[in-house]
């Protein structure tokens, strides 16, 4: 996918302007963040399963090699086929050269993000094979030629009346805005794609190495279908997702869908492993595993790695003010939220999206949401402090800064300039106490007023008390 | 060199550290593949199991008589105006479908099937979840293509968790079959304005009927 978060202040301001965004993400907001607060309590020991989370990822993390290999050893006994990609071009060729290799004419897809790294739709229609997207959402975003807005929920950002335009044109039926209806004709629409098609796309939640199985996890069950009934599968993941056993993964599913959606499970888990048997009447003759790196190795043993824990489930971003105000796209690439403001740039260059690793009040939600206790707002630190070392700071941002640290190192000084500062903003804040415009700090006021401080400073304050 | 020399490479050479465990250390993991923090016991699985169940919108009837089955299958279906025709599973082909008025065909779905009866592996009663086993006597598609899909379990085999359910394949089979499916309820979605509508691209309804086990 097209990188566009060099844009992302722009993108931003027409965002926040966009009433239907602006009610999408309110319903977002009640539905995922009020559906994991009522279900997360069901886990007998919440904090306990998270530090126990965390530790499966990291055991597979700090032993990456060991546990792609054994995953990679497990598959193929059991009939895989295991690829490994450097880039997203890569995965495209890969696919390319299977469906060619099966004389695959058509896909069916289900939701894959990693596919939507590599922009694989493009490159197999560029190759003459027709893909259909299945998950609803995806379908929708298909059909609108428009990229996701959210990992789990890809078409948050639309509302039933855009999709019921979209159904009519596109489906060439009466129009309809009953949600069930919208769905039977998705359904109707999709199921011949389903049985016709020669091959079926999907991701992989994780990689089991002791069994070499891909794990799927659906509501749907379009994931079901295109693993089933295609002669071809082929499952596309990073090479992050491996997890050592089925208890582990167990484990890591008691928090995914909770985390995700809000469901105590998804409808279907289901674990693949091998191909069809001659006596089988089901399943794909063929089953090819790609493991795709791009970038991703990078934050191996760096002080980024534990972004690398992430199972997608998007808590973070449900619950980010900044994501929960401006939507998926501004962000600009596959993932949004703070997981993508971490990811982007480390995936895709952090020259490309120098706005990201700002994009956080710093509130901390994230952290406390991640179920697999991700760092976030310490990770989003460490990548601007990445950016003062290279020098992408604006010289205003620059000089501030050096102002500051100096200050900070001359508490006389710092005092004074404290003293004068205050003592000017509460002129400035009048009688009602609000500045309305503060020269240089417009991208404030702009939006709200600034409230003036309201009467002695810190250090005035403690000397007075020390006083009496 | 290929794609998986060059990011094994990376990967060896950025973990050289301290970090990496012994191999034995990784394989004894494998090995005791340790459970990690589990729910508390439910007092009764069947009942935790019904409740759970029942939360994730799947129907229940329950009989002591497997004979029984076909009965309270046609009155499902006919209370709820739906077809009579279906297929099944290998295994119960003999029950007395057609006494019951119904037309049950032993083979694997197809599109246009509207019932598809099924045994389970087992259950699980943490999530009300059916487990399922791929296989030439178990299809997958029967569970998958019907709008209704009709379960008989055997209430002896609803285990606490899918920590129980693994340990019941490792004792019974050698390694996973092409496909485990975990089912909880009918297929659903909600990604129009985030509004549940069930009924997706599988199962409109899931009916679990809890019997015993045929005497084979």
């Amino acid at each position: 996918m097209h990188n566009t978060s060099l844009q992302f202040k722009k993108q931003v301001t027409i965002k926040l302007a966009d009433v239907r965004l602006q009610d999408a993400l309110s319903r977002l907001q009640s539905r995922f963040v009020g559906g994991r607060a009522a279900v997360i309590s069901e886990i007998h020991d919440l904090q306990e399963t998270r530090t126990a989370a965390a530790a499966i990822r990291d055991r597979v993390l700090n032993n990456l090699e060991h546990w792609l290999l054994h995953f990679e050893q497990q598959a193929t006994a059991r009939g895989a086929i295991v690829h490994w990609a450097e880039t997203g071009d890569d995965v495209n060729r890969i696919v390319t050269e299977i469906a060619a290799q099966h004389n695959v004419k058509t896909a069916a897809k289900s939701k894959s993000m990693v596919s939507e790294e590599c922009g694989l739709n493009d490159a197999l229609e560029q190759a003459g094979i027709s893909v259909m997207e299945t998950d609803l959402g995806e379908y929708i975003l298909q059909l609108a030629h428009e990229a996701p807005s959210h990992i789990v929920a890809p078409v948050v950002h639309k509302n039933k009346e855009e999709i019921a335009d979209l159904f009519a044109e596109k489906h060439n039926k009466p129009r309809k805005t009953d949600i069930a209806e919208l769905c039977r004709e998705a359904r109707e629409v999709l199921r011949p794609a389903f049985l016709n098609a020669d091959m079926g796309i999907s991701g992989a939640n994780f990689l089991i190495a002791e069994t070499g199985s891909a794990l799927i996890v659906t509501n749907e069950g379009n994931g079901r279908l295109v693993t089933t009934l295609p002669r071809v599968h082929v499952a596309i993941t990073g090479i992050e997702k491996v997890v050592p056993t089925l208890e582990d993964v167990t484990t890591l599913l008691r928090l995914l869908p909770r985390s995700a959606t809000g469901q105590s499970i998804t409808n279907y888990v289901s674990v693949l492993t091998g191909t069809k048997k001659p006596e089988d009447h089901d399943g794909p003759e063929h089953f090819h595993i790609i493991l795709l790196d791009n970038g991703r190795s990078k934050l191996v043993g760096s002080e980024m790695q534990e972004m690398l824990r992430c199972i997608r489930c998007g808590a973070c971003m449900n619950h980010c003010p900044v994501y929960q105000n401006i939507g998926g796209h501004a962000y600009g690439w596959v993932y949004p939220g703070p997981m993508g403001s971490i990811l982007t740039p480390m995936l895709s260059g952090i020259e490309k999206s120098p706005d990201l690793p700002n994009a956080s009040t710093f509130c901390g939600a994230c952290a406390v949401v991640c179920p697999v206790k991700i760092p976030l707002p310490d990770l989003l630190r460490r990548l601007r402090e990445k950016q003062m070392q290279l020098g992408m700071k604006s010289r205003q941002e620059t000089f501030m800064l050096r102002v500051w640290t100096w200050l900070a190192l001359h508490p006389k000084f710092y005092a004074l300039g404290n003293k004068i500062g205050v003592r000017i903003l509460q002129l400035m804040g009048g009688k009602d106490k609000l500045i309305h415009r503060l020269p240089g700090a417009g991208g404030w006021t702009n939006g709200r007023d600034f409230p003036a401080p309201a009467g002695k400073t810190f250090r005035e304050l403690y000397q007075q008390r020390k006083q009496s | 060199m290929s794609a998986r020399e060059n990011i094994l490479e990376r990967i060896r050479k950025a973990q050289a550290s301290a970090t990496a465990t012994p191999s034995a250390t990784l394989l004894s993991h494998l090995a005791q593949h340790p459970r990690g923090p589990l729910p508390p016991q439910p007092e009764n699985l069947l009942q935790c199991f019904k409740e759970r169940a029942l939360k994730l919108s799947s129907d229940i009837v329950e009989t002591a008589d497997i004979q029984e089955v076909p009965a309270l299958l046609a009155a499902y279906l006919i209370e709820r105006i739906l077809p009579v025709q279906g297929v099944c599973w290998p295994v119960l082909e003999n029950l007395p479908w057609p006494q019951a008025g119904l037309e049950i065909q032993s083979r694997p779905a197809k599109n246009q099937d509207m019932v598809g009866i099924t045994g389970a592996f087992c259950a699980i009663a943490e999530t009300g979840t059916l487990m399922m086993l791929s296989g030439p006597e178990t299809p997958a598609t029967t569970s998958l293509l019907p709008e209704t899909h009709v379960a008989i379990l055997d209430p002896a085999r609803i285990v606490a968790t899918m920590e129980d359910a693994w340990e019941l394949l490792r004792k019974e089979h050698k390694h996973p079959p092409r496909a485990v499916n975990f089912i909880s309820g009918p297929s659903r979605t909600a990604d129009i304005e985030q509004t549940v509508t069930l009924g997706a691209h599988g199962p409109y309804r899931v009916l679990l009927i809890l019997a015993p086990p045929l005497n084979t």
